[in-house]
């Protein structure tokens, strides 16, 4: 069986809200240019005593109540994360015990914004007959990595997690992720640092790839796909790849303007928001796509 | 100033520029909002269409529509 069947999903998302206007009291920029340039009006930051395992927790919590999953059945429990304030335990490991798992595998991943797609086609393979269910949360607290003198590039981001429970299956499911190693475009040390012309020309150059390349293995058409998830980096990058893959921006869900880039979790939010709000019915064609530092990118098509 | 007519088509394609405001002392900046987002999909669309790998510094360089033509003029055979 080389699909999965989603069964659940959650979102975590930290207290304190942070506007453009907030920003612009301590960083030199405005609503008007954030908004031109991203689209973003609002994201959300971890407050001091809150952190990305308490997110990861909560989306991972929600996943499992809102559809009573039998926490028995879950085998395996991969995090995506490329920041985490506290390495040992992993995030995966703490949520663990948080939530009384048993003993599986847990263990973080970092694939940067492609985390999600990453982390689904690794704990694909950890699941058995016994623990089909896997747990695959997206949990990241990037405030913490931001340079408030680079206004270029603290205004973009946000804290956020989003969680998945699915289960191997033979519904529709084509993948693919890659990587070509480049520190100069998108680093993060101390601090994320970003070529911004570098990484929107890389975004809109291997997005409508990654679709071609799913829709070719499937044998589809884009118009058969229902909705395309991709991750929340930029409004700029969203109404490029509208223009140039002809999909109408419904079909392209948007929340960037809320959470900012949330990175990995950026797809898991937005399909837990997108379930909730019934944009998404058993049998729908779903594609996700996820690109980011490495330089990462991937995506995956599945019947919902 | 033979490639006018073709940028002229580029520009109204990739940054969403309405026809009469293309002219070739336009400046990008000011006459048609160009901004450094649109400047890279610009580049990117003359790159697709005249088979020339312009240098984003090059691209950043250029003031006026005029700029680009004459750019391209002396670097497409």
């Amino acid at each position: 069986m080389n699909g999965i069947k989603i069964i659940s999903t959650g979102r975590g998302i930290p207290s304190k809200k942070v506007t453009n206007n907030d920003l612009a009291k301590i960083v030199d920029t405005n609503d008007e240019w954030i908004t031109s340039r991203t689209g973003i009006k609002s994201r959300y930051y971890c407050g001091d005593n809150e952190s990305n395992v308490d997110l990861a927790y909560e989306a991972a919590k929600i996943a499992i109540e809102k559809n009573n999953i039998d926490k028995s059945k879950i085998g395996v429990c991969v995090v995506a994360t490329f920041a985490a304030k506290t390495k040992v335990p992993s995030i995966a490991c703490n949520i663990q015990s948080m939530l009384e798992l048993d003993e599986i595998p847990c263990f973080d991943i970092n694939a940067a914004c492609t985390g999600f797609v990453y982390a689904v086609e690794v704990a694909k393979h950890l699941t058995s007959k016994e623990k089909p269910y896997m747990l695959v949360v997206c949990s990241e607290q990037i405030s913490r990595k931001m340079d408030f003198d680079d206004r270029g590039t603290c205004v973009l981001f946000g804290d956020g997690a989003g969680a998945i429970i699915a289960e191997n299956s033979d519904n529709l499911y084509h993948s693919m992720i890659k990587a070509k190693g480049n520190k100069e475009i998108l680093n993060c040390d101390k601090y994320i640092k970003m070529d911004g012309s570098g990484v929107f020309r890389f975004a809109v150059g291997i997005v409508p790839k990654i679709i071609k390349e799913l829709l070719e293995n499937a044998d589809l058409s884009v118009d058969d796909v229902d909705q395309i998830i991709c991750h929340q980096a930029n409004q700029r990058i969203l109404a490029h790849i509208s223009k140039k893959m002809k999909v109408p921006m419904d079909k392209l869900y948007m929340n960037l303007q809320n959470y900012g880039n949330t990175s990995s979790a950026s797809i898991p939010i937005a399909l837990d928001e997108m379930l909730e709000k019934n944009m998404i019915k058993r049998g729908d064609k779903v594609m996700m796509i996820g690109f980011g530092g490495g330089l990462t990118w991937g995506g995956i098509l599945l019947e919902y | 100033m033979k490639n006018f007519e073709k940028v002229k088509e580029v520009l109204i394609d990739a940054i969403d520029c309405e026809a009469e405001d293309v002219k070739l002392d336009a400046s990008l900046k000011d006459d048609l909002d160009v901004d450094s987002l649109d400047a890279v999909e610009l580049n990117m669309a003359l790159e697709e269409e005249f088979g020339v790998d312009i240098p984003d510094e090059a691209l950043f360089a250029m003031k006026t529509v005029g700029d680009i033509v004459k750019y391209l003029d002396e670097n497409v055979k």
